[in-house]
């Protein structure tokens, strides 16, 4: 009988922690050209529509940085939660609310258009989504309610709540009774960073910038040191001074208002209104951003790269070779497992024991 | 297997050359140990030396690497517990096997691998408990239970199984000395019915006093097979560290030097947080600069909430409860009582003293962010890494901390160096109240003699030293003062002089104050 | 058959997954481990459940591929959290991510294809007895089957020494271990049960309260089963009051959308005017009551942390590498 021992390291491997997505990302591609023979296509020429040319012209690069923003933005504000020990899996919720917050001016108000309306409009969105993410936050500090449960509940509340608004009091009058709000006037569109060559859209900047101001909080300065050491063990948090409680609203907040941000980003640079629809899942495809980047917001910007070209090259392969772009979403799933699975290399070494006790039954034979 | 087999001359047990391997670390290595029928042996060493990591194998828990096994004659494989119990090996583990949601019984039916039903099983041990004047109610939550109830259950359950070996892993360093001297009368009515034991222990004492035969373990090898009743106890000790323990000197509290009181503690009552924790009742202490004063208590008698409330890691509803450095301080953080002068160590130290995946350099950071802010933080709250690292640097050569490669995490120093990192980590703050809850828990004799004698040398500084402590010999050889700690409420402090294991004891079994001073004593 | 009678028998069916994904993860967790992957194994079960009863035209041997299905999908997990000792709630999040991407994908074919249906057991004379004939002798086949699952958790947890041993496990697997109880061993049938009960109760959805196959059909029905377990103090008999409180919210907030004002003026005035009142309440916020319930119920019962610490498994959700 063959079992499984893992061996604990006396201290967690630097190699592992760098090669671990790498592993990871390796086998999703090995299993995932397994799939697509099965699935009776050329794995290599799947392989190859799937993960090459969506990169090839430029455009296609814009296209990469649209899907990539958002990740990147809700990943970065969920390394925060994650590494403070606190589940929030709720971002798709909070970026629903931050898209519907943001909208408001553009919505209701359409004839202001200043120059400080997108400002207005993003601070809006991030607080709707933060203060939307201080829900499932409060619960838990006060009523030791559970975060996980509460948080995705309220993603089903936020989304039927947006079915409301655009079905109802904000339904575009002159819209032929279908479900969306009026179009933003140009003000309130985020601009796109070179319209000669695509769509990428500042919100793509804003990614970056959040992912490197989270990587220099977390890294460089006392209260990343407070995330770590709250979710790494709470006690010797509370022993050291830091409040939980406090922990738990900043980091739920931290990442509401950046899913938030990224929702009224892609509703003003991409859809340019609201819709019953606004995201792919974002706000869930995040968390697999997340621990590919390793929680690390600086990884994320890769991993978000990385997933990001998973949704394109579902949509190319649907047109190239008929392949259902749901496939995306199994590379995506797949790509988690195998991320965690790798990630037991850091913390332990592997070993195969083929006969129960070879080693111990070995040596008691020559004894 | 040959002719000896099953001899009646034969030992019981016979182990030769037992080894097991983790990592680099041989914990074992090649011991020999040998028991007889009705032979209470004991099985010394100091933490660290092999001696759970040895039973552990006796006992089918552990596999070992190489070596055999001989039980009555016959070499025998002990591929699990449920396989030694068959044999006849029965185990009284120091941590307690025991599951806090479930009763009496059905703790023990779980070892039991006969399948009976649980009422015949409660009754069995119900009746065995009172034979061996060990009472037991079968149907009582464990998790209600003391500590002292709880090893009862562990020795029932063990009973239950009618080994013909028991072994007993550090039984006494849970009881009260009056408790210990019951389990003694057990051991010895044990042997007298024939049954065998095998005493894991690093108390000397009770060794000489019960033992028929001891093998010595020091870093996983045996140095020694000798019968304890023929050594004294610093001849044991020896022979356990390998050198001479350098002994603890506790000079007299300077008299001329001033003694106002620095860490003060009224009436500081505390109601029970979560079910499984002790109420504190109306606590009254007070720590002059210059002494060291040690409390006393069983385990689980609400010195962790007594810490918690010191420490400020809970908050008292009234400010006045606890006094640092003259100043109210019960509605304090314990971030604002450090800044008054306090230093803590906790009990835990992987996970409540340091982050176990942290860095030592972090772990430094931990405590001291507030105390040393400005030499540790920059502007903006940036960690200058620097300063921290050469700090930790600074305690970890004072303490002599060993450890291998450059700023490790916490996890992977062994107890005894952690510990001496964590107390040098407050100490190098020179704190004017130092409080530490079970500072040698788990370490070496070496280790523990260096952090002791920093305990006395603070206080002899101007220091006031407060030691939690279950450890009586370690309360002897510290402080100036104890103080007995039972069920939350908390003894007067004596002066050492006067006090005896027989009236801490006593205490700490809950007698009340005039109970403990027998007519001859206060005489 | 009357309204009243209707109404109970959708409520029935639209507690019964919840019931039966709720029984299995009772059971997962009672042995220490915490799979939050409930709604992806559930999901895996409507799709796999709804496929092999269109391509065989028995609902039986749907019921029978989701549960495998369930149980196989379920070891996914199991490798992971328990051999790998990966983190439980990333790797519970995981398999859901997953369960709902695949299902998506192996589905696509069926979608808008009516499904079979698993019909109602019809017992001559019995069923057809006034008032509660339906409702006890004349309900679908998974309805009995849930009923009986609930007093079969229950008698295996409470009452056999094998239940003791998974009761212990979870209260604290240490122990557990130096007895010698093959913990890990343990937890891989439980976490294979709570597998085979999710995928049940997907093959519920997919062959009973609505036979279609629809993605992402379980609509979070997963993480209220989760939430009912905490809700029900890891007590059977709690799980069972908790679905059926869920179900009849559910199908309430259905039958106030689908009203007909103008046939109920029959009612008493403030009945009337009370349905009324709930009917004008746009759709969206009566559908997402039953997700508010689940946050509401969640706040009442661990608002005493006292109590949700005695009854939590103690070992719940934390790693366990054994020695050797």
């Amino acid at each position: 009988m063959m079992r499984i021992e893992l061996i604990k390291r006396p201290q967690h491997s630097a190699l592992f922690s760098a090669l671990s997505p790498i592993i990871a990302l390796v086998l999703t591609l090995v299993f995932g050209a397994i799939l697509f023979a099965l699935l009776g296509r050329n794995p290599v020429t799947a392989m190859y529509i799937y993960f090459v040319s969506p990169l090839t012209q430029v455009w296609q690069i814009h296209e990469l940085a649209v899907k990539a923003a958002p990740l990147i933005l809700i990943a970065v504000g969920l390394a925060v939660c994650y590494r403070s020990n606190n589940w929030n899996i709720g971002a798709e919720g909070q970026l629903t609310m931050g898209a519907i917050a943001g909208s408001i001016l553009p919505v209701l108000v359409p004839e202001y258009q200043g120059v400080f309306l997108l400002p207005l409009m993003l601070i809006m969105g991030m607080a709707g989504g933060a203060l939307y993410a201080a829900i499932p936050a409060l619960l838990k500090v006060r009523f030791n309610t559970n975060e996980i449960l509460s948080s995705l509940m309220l993603v089903y509340v936020a989304q039927l709540f947006l079915d409301w608004v655009v079905r109802g009091p904000w339904r575009d009058p002159q819209g032929y009774n279908f479900p969306q709000t009026i179009q933003f006037s140009d003000a309130a569109i985020l601009p796109e960073l070179f319209p000669a060559s695509g769509r990428a859209s500042w919100a793509f900047v804003f990614a970056i910038v959040a992912a490197l101001i989270v990587w220099f909080l977390m890294a460089k300065t006392l209260k990343g040191f407070e995330v770590k050491v709250i979710g790494q063990s709470p006690r010797a948090g509370r022993f050291a001074g830091f409040s939980t409680g406090r922990m738990v609203l900043f980091a739920f907040m931290v990442s509401g208002a950046l899913a938030g941000l990224a929702g009224i980003s892609e509703v003003s640079a991409t859809i340019n209104q609201l819709q019953p629809v606004i995201s792919p899942g974002y706000g869930f495809t995040a968390i697999i951003v997340a621990f590919l980047g390793r929680l690390n917001p600086i990884g994320i910007i890769a991993a978000g790269l990385v997933l990001a070209l998973s949704y394109l090259g579902g949509e190319a392969a649907q047109a190239a070779i008929g392949i259902s772009d749901k496939t995306a979403r199994v590379f995506q799933g797949m790509l988690l497992f195998f991320v965690l699975a790798s990630d037991t290399l850091i913390y332990y070494r592997i070993r195969l024991i083929t006969s129960r006790r070879a080693a111990g039954e070995a040596a008691l034979e020559h004894s | 297997m040959d002719a000896e087999g099953g001899n009646a001359g034969e030992a019981l047990l016979d182990v030769r050359g037992l080894t097991k391997i983790f990592g680099s670390l041989r914990a074992c290595d090649g011991v020999d140990l040998k028991i007889n029928r009705g032979e209470i042996h004991a099985l010394l060493g100091e933490n660290g030396a092999g001696k759970s990591t040895f039973v552990k194998m006796l006992f089918g828990s552990l596999e070992p690497y190489s070596g055999e096994i001989r039980w009555k004659g016959d070499k025998v494989r002990i591929t699990s517990p449920g396989e030694a119990r068959r044999l006849g090996i029965g185990m009284v583990f120091q941590h307690f096997s025991l599951f806090d949601a479930l009763t009496a019984a059905e703790n023990i039916a779980l070892s039991l691998d006969d399948g009976s039903p649980i009422g015949t099983i409660a009754a069995k041990a119900k009746a065995l408990s009172y034979s061996y004047g060990l009472p037991l109610d079968p149907y009582s939550l464990v998790g209600d239970l003391s500590v002292g109830e709880r090893q009862r259950i562990e020795i029932i359950r063990c009973l239950l199984q009618t080994p013909d070996l028991i072994i007993l892993d550090e039984p006494t360093s849970v009881l009260t000395p009056q408790e210990a001297d019951k389990l003694f009368e057990t051991l010895e009515r044990l042997r007298s019915e024939g049954k065998s034991i095998l005493y894991i222990s690093h108390r000397l004492e009770e060794v000489k006093r019960m033992c028929d035969g001891a093998t010595v373990l020091r870093h996983g090898k045996v140095v020694g097979h000798c019968d304890p009743r023929q050594e004294t106890a610093a001849s044991l000790a020896r022979m356990m560290v390998g050198s001479e323990v350098s002994a603890v000197t506790r000079p007299p509290v300077d008299t001329k030097a001033d003694h106002s009181p620095l860490l003060e503690i009224r009436d500081l009552s505390r109601k029970a947080a979560t079910p499984f924790s002790v109420p504190l009742r109306a606590i009254s202490l007070s720590v002059k600069a210059g002494e060291v004063i040690g409390i006393a208590g069983v385990a689980g008698n609400g010195q962790g909430e007594f810490f918690e409330a010191v420490s400020g890691e809970a908050l008292q509803d009234n400010a006045g409860s606890v006094r640092i450095s003259g100043k109210d301080a019960g509605r304090l953080s314990i971030s604002k009582r450090r800044l008054l002068g306090a230093a803590f160590v906790p009990e835990e130290r992987l996970g409540h003293g340091a982050a176990p995946l942290m860095s030592l350099s972090e772990n430094l950071l931990l405590s001291r962010y507030s105390t040393d802010r400005k030499a540790f933080l920059g502007p903006l709250g940036t960690i200058r890494t620097a300063t921290i690292e050469s700090a930790s640097e600074r305690i970890i050569k004072h303490m002599d901390v060993r450890m291998s490669g450059k700023d490790p995490e916490a996890a992977a120093l062994s107890g005894g160096n952690l510990q001496k990192f964590i107390v040098g980590r407050e100490l190098d703050r020179q704190p004017s109240v130092m409080v530490v809850n079970q500072p040698t828990w788990g370490v070496d004799a070496g280790a523990a003699a260096r952090i002791r004698q920093a305990l006395i040398e603070l206080a002899r500084g101007g220091s006031a030293v407060l030691v939690i402590s279950q450890d009586l010999d370690e309360l002897f050889e510290i402080s100036d003062y104890v103080a007995v700690m039972h069920d939350g409420a908390m003894s007067q402090p004596f002066a050492i002089a006067e006090a005896t294991f027989e009236k801490i004891g006593l205490l700490m079994g809950g007698a009340a104050p005039e109970q403990a001073h027998p007519v001859g004593e206060i005489a | 058959m009357n309204i009243l009678e209707a109404v109970l028998i959708t409520i029935v069916t639209a507690s019964t997954p919840l019931l039966i994904a709720a029984m299995g993860e009772l059971v997962v967790e009672r042995s220490g481990v915490l799979n939050l992957g409930v709604e992806g194994m559930m999901v895996m079960g409507s799709v796999s459940g709804f496929a092999a009863a269109y391509m065989t035209g028995s609902p039986w041997l749907g019921a029978l591929a989701a549960i495998i299905v369930g149980a196989v999908f379920s070891l996914l997990f199991a490798f992971l959290t328990l051999t790998l000792v990966t983190n439980q709630v990333a790797t519970g999040l995981a398999l859901t991510l997953l369960g709902l991407g695949l299902s998506g994908m192996l589905g696509e074919p069926f979608v808008g294809h009516p499904g079979v249906r698993m019909d109602n057991i019809h017992i001559p004379g019995l069923s057809d007895l006034p008032l509660v004939g339906g409702l006890l002798f004349g309900e679908d086949p998974l309805f009995y089957i849930s009923i009986l699952l609930v007093i079969a958790v229950s008698w295996f947890l409470f009452k056999t020494r094998a239940g003791l041993t998974l009761r212990s496990v979870g209260d604290n697997h240490g122990s557990a271990h130096a007895l010698g109880i093959p913990v890990i061993g343990i937890r891989y049938l439980a976490v294979m049960f709570g597998g085979a009960c999710a995928g049940l109760a997907g093959a519920q959805l997919s062959l009973v309260y609505t036979p279609q196959w629809v993605e992402n059909m379980t609509a979070g029905r997963g993480w209220i089963a989760l939430a009912l377990v905490v809700f029900a103090s890891w007590r059977p008999w709690r799980v069972f009051a908790g679905a059926y409180l869920f179900g009849a919210l559910t199908i309430a907030q259905l039958h106030v959308q689908a009203i007909d004002l103008n046939s109920l003026g029959f009612l008493p005035g403030p009945f009337y005017w009370l349905l009324a009142a709930l009917k004008s309440v746009p759709t969206q916020f009566l559908s997402s009551l039953p997700y508010l319930a689940t946050i509401v119920v969640l706040v009442l019962i661990s608002r005493n942390r006292r109590l949700t610490m005695v009854n939590t498994p103690a070992s719940l959700g934390r790693a366990f590498v054994p020695d050797r």
